[in-house]
């Protein structure tokens, strides 16, 4: 066998650019099917980051997804709001560790906008229960400040002291703007890899204030209350859109789970955050089983077109087989010298396609977070990869024993004397 | 080497399917070191002879020894072993690989037979230098032996193909119509070299050609419709 090695290397450099065409099919394929995979394993693990260390999300009675969707990831339809008093309930109870208000709606230039308490920038986790860090300033104090998440702060290039003004909704209605009432940054919060990154927090009381003009989505025509004045209001919020909830005592969970559920002064909801991520998954299993059939439909195409290359490429070779036979190569020495091509193609096309998916993980990384959220995690490939790898060799070796095996026959039909 | 290194008896071949064979050949015996012409117009049974004394193809009754060795007991591997071994190979056109050079070419046998390897190396001290005196005797300039095979001539292509025949001193060298891509005056030059080197390395040279001109510097010739008693034998 080591004195086939050099020649099928030499032959194969022979036949370079076929080949390195069937190789670049193969990269290709090779890092969609990778690139797929960590895409959706890094979208899974960038949402299972985005919740850490809370024990319990309760809102209005609604579906459990949409709540955590529109709560903690600020994606989907708005929800129900709860009241105040709820809100108030469940941070007095003696089971209750603390909680962080959420009230959102609001949005800047795109940005969601989080009312919320001081408590966030205590109790909130994220990634491996890790608190939040701010890269400047500090929480807000005074009524219109606002604390920017890192990817706000970056993208539209805003430094701590800079004014910014609030759009009611999500923007995109003109005559919506809070021009009335301007917000001082006052903090910015290292990058999280999570919506933190893309949100605008202010006060619960900040939110209150710039809605006491407003009713039913717009400003009350002819009335309008100066930013000055608003302290003169009481501006207790009246409502939250969710509250996230950290418990003593983890096992106390399914206990005020059921007691919230069936909550008589309102219909209120609590939610286990890993349970509604888990169904979220259930949910998106079909498309993502598509989009990994599609890149396994894509590597079979790369893998045939090779094998079609190879055996297009005998014909051409049937004299070099004959020629090796002449000096002593058996029939098997061919089997062995074709199937050893497909095989080192597949290798190397498994391997540059791995290198490849690495090199765009780190290229595009700070564009897939910015943009998607999704962070890029690992360098080094997960065992479900190297297991991906290692069926795509699987499938190449097998798919390149028809060369051989053609070779093979060839070499006992023809003998010395190629019949062409 | 005392015996015939070639000796056939009543040697029937018949190709799958067929009915009759296309080749029955009562008795032939090739001493060591004879040079022997072998002619006859396509479809008389020199193809299959050829690959029957390269034991590509086993006979399907009598006797096939070459070099007191029974061909047709060896197992396939043993007789593609035993070619490369003891056979060295010419070809009508075509003999090199086209990605090796002329010198990587030659030295093809010695990659395959440790044994080839070893009489090469006892020849030139090394392989390398067995193969660079060979081509130097065929009149192959060595600014020639790095090219790639394709980059010559065809006649220059036919020595090379002499050159890995001979190389390691093989006991028999069979040529299949090689100079009929020739033109006349380097048939006969080829003709020359390769009867000089053939008597230098002691081989025995089967030369198979429909050329009867060629014949005449032939101490022995044999005709295919002489010796195969078939009849509509296939090439």
């Amino acid at each position: 066998m080591s004195h086939l090695l050099p020649l099928a290397l030499r032959s194969a450099w022979n036949r370079r650019h076929t080949l390195g065409l069937t190789l670049l099919a193969i990269v290709l394929a090779v890092t969609l099917l990778l690139g797929i995979e960590r895409v959706r394993q890094d979208a899974r693990a960038g949402f299972a980051h985005s919740v850490s260390g809370t024990d319990l999300v309760v809102g209005a009675r609604a579906s459990p997804i949409q709540l955590i969707l529109y709560a903690v990831f600020r994606i989907g339809e708005t929800t129900h709001d709860m009241s105040w008093e709820a809100a108030r309930m469940l941070a007095e109870r003696p089971e209750v560790a603390w909680t962080i208000p959420l009230a959102l709606g609001d949005s800047h230039l795109g940005y969601p906008v989080v009312g919320t308490s001081a408590d966030y920038f205590v109790h909130f986790r994220h990634g491996d229960r890790q608190p939040l860090r701010f890269a400047g300033g500090r929480p807000f104090e005074a009524l219109f400040e606002a604390v920017l998440g890192a990817e706000v702060a970056q993208r539209l290039g805003y430094r701590l002291g800079d004014r910014i003004t609030l759009t009611h909704g999500g923007g995109g209605f003109t005559g919506a703007e809070h021009d009335d009432k301007p917000f001082t940054v006052v903090g910015v919060l290292a990058r999280t890899g999570t919506p933190v990154d893309r949100s605008v927090h202010i006060s619960l009381q900040a939110m209150e204030a710039i809605h006491l003009d407003w009713q039913g989505g717009a400003p009350i025509p002819g009335f309008s209350i100066p930013a000055e004045l608003v302290g003169k209001f009481d501006l207790t919020p009246k409502s939250v859109t969710a509250v996230l909830v950290g418990l003593h005592d983890r096992a106390a969970v399914f206990a005020l789970q059921r007691e919230l559920d069936g909550y008589r002064a309102e219909p209120l909801m609590a939610v286990l955050p890993g349970v509604a991520l888990s169904q979220l998954w259930d949910l998106l299993a079909v498309a993502e089983r598509a989009l990994l059939a599609m890149s396994t439909l894509v590597v079979a195409v790369g893998l045939a077109g090779m094998v079609a290359v190879v055996l297009a490429g005998l014909g051409e070779r049937r004299r070099e087989l004959a020629i090796l036979r002449s000096v002593g190569a058996r029939p098997r020495d061919l089997f062995a010298l074709l199937a050893l091509e497909g095989f080192a193609v597949t290798l190397l096309g498994a391997l540059l396609g791995l290198l490849l998916v690495t090199v765009l993980a780190a290229g595009l990384g700070p564009w897939l977070q910015a943009s998607y959220g999704i962070a890029p995690s690992h360098a080094w490939p997960t065992a479900q990869e190297w297991q991906w790898l290692g069926w795509v060799l699987a499938v190449g070796t097998l798919a390149s024993l028809l060369p051989g095996y053609r070779a093979y026959r060839l070499s006992l039909a023809d003998g010395l004397t190629p019949r062409i | 080497m005392a015996g015939p290194v070639i000796a056939l008896r009543d040697l029937v071949f018949r190709w799958p399917g067929q009915t009759g064979p296309c080749l029955d050949i009562a008795a032939l015996r090739v001493e060591a070191g004879e040079q022997v012409f072998v002619h006859g117009p396509s479809g008389s049974g020199k193809s299959t002879l050829l690959n029957l004394l390269a034991g590509v193809l086993v006979p399907d009754g009598g006797e096939l020894r070459a070099l007191d060795v029974d061909l047709p007991r060896l197992s396939a591997a043993a007789r593609d072993r035993f070619r490369v071994d003891h056979v060295g190979l010419i070809f009508q056109q075509f003999n090199l690989i086209p990605y090796l050079s002329v010198l990587d070419n030659v030295l093809l046998p010695c990659r395959f037979s440790p044994r080839r390897r070893q009489r090469a190396s006892a020849d030139g001290g090394d392989a390398r230098a067995a193969a660079a005196a060979l081509l130097t005797h065929l009149d192959l300039a060595e600014s020639l032996w790095q090219r790639p095979a394709t980059a010559l001539s065809v006649g220059q292509q036919q020595r090379v193909a002499a050159a890995r025949a001979l190389i390691g001193r093989p006991e028999i060298v069979i040529a299949d119509e090689p100079t009929s891509a020739l033109d006349a005056a380097r048939q006969a030059a080829f003709l020359d070299l390769l009867r000089r080197e053939c008597a230098a390395a002691d081989a025995a040279l089967l030369f198979v050609s429909h050329d009867q001109r060629l014949a005449g510097v032939f101490p022995r010739q044999l005709a295919m419709g002489e010796i195969n008693r078939a009849t509509g034998a296939a090439s």
